[in-house]
């Protein structure tokens, strides 16, 4: 590709997502606060939806002590981070898994024949606000985890608070949007990618040392769902690995973030060109 | 040229894993259309159309061949082939279900970066001609298909694109809309503005639009020629249809007439005659002399007859 031609693609990108989408989200977001009532309805059930696994935790509680080595109040503060960064996912990228809709009904191939990116626009076709009802759990339980529990505050930790939920978001993202895209290639692809999604909803919010040897190393290495919350939770309390792991890995969240973005965006442009050559 | 194709060719893979089956939708399409042509694509369900088109505006990638639309490959600068089509498919809609059209058209505008003004304009003069001013605040969702229909067809040239290509734009319209329709793209092609374009079954919307047609079938390309030509050469026969008061024997040795069907016990008689030995004023004056007419219509042979009848003259 010409220098240029790259150039021309930046600025298109920058000016596109700077001008267009805020637009088409708002309009989708117009159009959910039509009816007042049921948008409020939908926010709660979420909201309570999101709560139940903190019940599950809670419960589990009351039979043992200690989860993985973990207190409870530890468990519920990877949770929290966890439901946090799946709320905000799920707000942002939850779309992604009606791809095997758009591509039976031919709407993927309109959105081929507009002038921006098919994954952008995918993600901005429907904002479900109703989500926002997870975002909110997630965080009540993540502050009130992070006031009561006896955190040695350092400016270094603070930011690990806020920043923690946005990568483990981002993370996520990724992760589901690259589970989504085997939608390209298998007609019956969304099992295996609701698999993924609501795994990982699962999975993260538990100390990987629950998991076995063989899982701990998937959610390490390959699917990051280790960075979501068990890493940065254990900087915020400041603890040692059980594991043994580097201090380091801790710290490097929004690093894999960035990682998984580019892996996601990877296999998201390959899944478009499988099918340009394939076909519905 | 503003479409270029070389060979263009399409295979899809059908049937499951264990049974793969190489099916090829598009064998060998090379056409050329110049800028400001009205260009009617036909050819019977199956025979590669669609295909084509999706190959043209970047959506699929040519098994083999080549494209040229707008001077770019379709498929490696789909964005900013998309800038400078437009793209009408009448079984899938690009507007937004739950907006007004209105807002539609703004969504559609900026994503396409129209400037205001000419925006303006173009909206305006669009919903003049097409008669839009009574829906324009319904959401999309509500509005009957002909309504939407014109809505896609001002959608589609917001962005003032080079070529407009329709995909059965025609598709389950009432005989009003389908006419509004026409004159208006009729119109639009006329000022020499945007090339056209359209696959459809529906004979007249050629007629009206195209001066030259390409008949495909079985993914090649079986007449590329002047509406003219063709008609002259394979229109085939046209069909007066009478309804009867009563009951008569076959209406047998009227001049032109080359077959005659009697239906409904002798109520209805299909007269089938070639234009150039009659014409249908004339047949029907002759069959009025004889018979009491209830009703008279003239049936056009379809796309579909014509088409058999170019593949069987081969």
């Amino acid at each position: 590709m010409a220098r240029g031609d790259w150039l021309c693609k930046v600025a298109e990108l920058r000016v596109g997502v700077g001008s267009i989408y805020p637009r088409i989200v708002a309009s989708r977001v117009r159009s959910q606060l039509a009816y007042p009532v049921s948008f409020a309805l939908d926010v709660v059930a979420q909201f309570i939806g999101q709560s139940i696994e903190l019940i599950v935790i809670l419960v589990v509680f009351t039979q043992v002590s200690s989860l993985g080595g973990f207190s409870a109040a530890e468990v519920v503060l990877i949770y929290g981070l966890s439901a946090t960064a799946f709320g905000l996912a799920d707000l942002s990228v939850g779309q992604v898994e009606e791809l095997p809709t758009y591509i039976r009904t031919g709407e993927f191939d309109v959105m081929l024949l507009r002038p921006l990116g098919t994954l952008p626009q995918l993600l901005s076709a429907d904002v479900a606000l109703k989500r926002l009802g997870r975002v909110a759990a997630g965080l009540g339980v993540l502050v009130w985890s992070l006031v009561t529990l006896d955190i040695d505050w350092t400016p270094a930790r603070t930011m690990l608070a806020v920043i923690a939920p946005l990568a483990g978001a981002v993370i996520l993202s990724s992760m589901w949007v690259a589970a989504n895209a085997v939608s390209f290639w298998l007609v019956d692809g969304r099992e295996f990618a609701n698999s993924v999604t609501y795994g990982s909803n699962f999975s993260t919010s538990y100390p990987i040392t629950i998991y076995g040897p063989w899982l701990r190393r998937i959610m390490c290495y390959a699917v990051p769902g280790a960075f979501v919350a068990y890493f940065p939770a254990l900087g915020l309390l400041g603890r040692p690995d059980p594991l043994g792991l580097p201090e380091l890995l801790q710290w490097s969240s929004p690093f894999v973030a960035v990682v998984a973005v580019a892996g996601a965006g990877l296999v998201w442009r390959t899944g478009v060109r499988h099918y340009q050559g394939t076909g519905s | 040229m503003i479409i270029e194709t070389e060979a263009l060719r399409r295979d899809f893979l059908v049937g499951t894993r264990l049974r793969r089956r190489r099916v090829t939708a598009v064998e060998d399409v090379t056409v050329s259309v110049a800028r400001g042509e009205a260009v009617g694509f036909l050819g019977p369900n199956g025979a590669g159309k669609s295909t084509t088109i999706k190959m043209l505006t970047g959506v699929l990638v040519p098994t083999s061949g080549r494209a040229s639309v707008c001077g770019l490959d379709p498929v490696r600068r789909r964005r900013e082939l998309a800038r400078r089509i437009g793209v009408v498919f009448g079984q899938r809609s690009q507007l937004w279900w739950d907006l007004p059209l209105r807002d539609s058209f703004d969504l559609h505008a900026a994503i396409h970066r129209v400037p205001a003004t000419r925006y303006r304009d173009r909206v305006d003069e669009c919903v003049a001609l097409l008669d839009m001013a009574s829906f324009l605040g319904t959401p999309v969702r509500q509005l009957s298909l002909g309504q939407r229909m014109r809505g896609e067809v001002t959608a589609a040239l917001l962005h003032a694109p080079e070529l407009l290509v329709l995909d059965e734009p025609t598709i389950g319209l009432d005989l009003t809309s389908k006419e509004r329709l026409r004159s208006f793209l009729s119109e639009v092609n006329a000022r020499g503005e945007v090339t056209l374009l359209l696959t459809t079954h529906d004979l007249p919307d050629v007629e009206r639009l195209c001066r030259r047609v390409v008949v495909i079938d079985q993914g090649r390309v079986l007449v590329d020629d002047e509406l003219a030509a063709l008609r002259q050469g394979f229109a085939g026969h046209r069909v007066l249809v009478v309804e009867l008061v009563e009951p008569v024997p076959p209406l047998l040795g009227l001049g032109g007439v080359v077959d005659v069907t009697v239906e409904a016990q002798g109520l209805r008689q299909r007269l089938e005659f070639s234009p150039g030995a009659t014409t249908a004023a004339e047949l029907i004056g002759t069959v009025a002399q004889q018979v009491a007419l209830r009703d008279v219509s003239v049936v056009e042979p379809s796309i579909e007859d014509l088409v058999r009848t170019l593949y069987y003259s081969r």
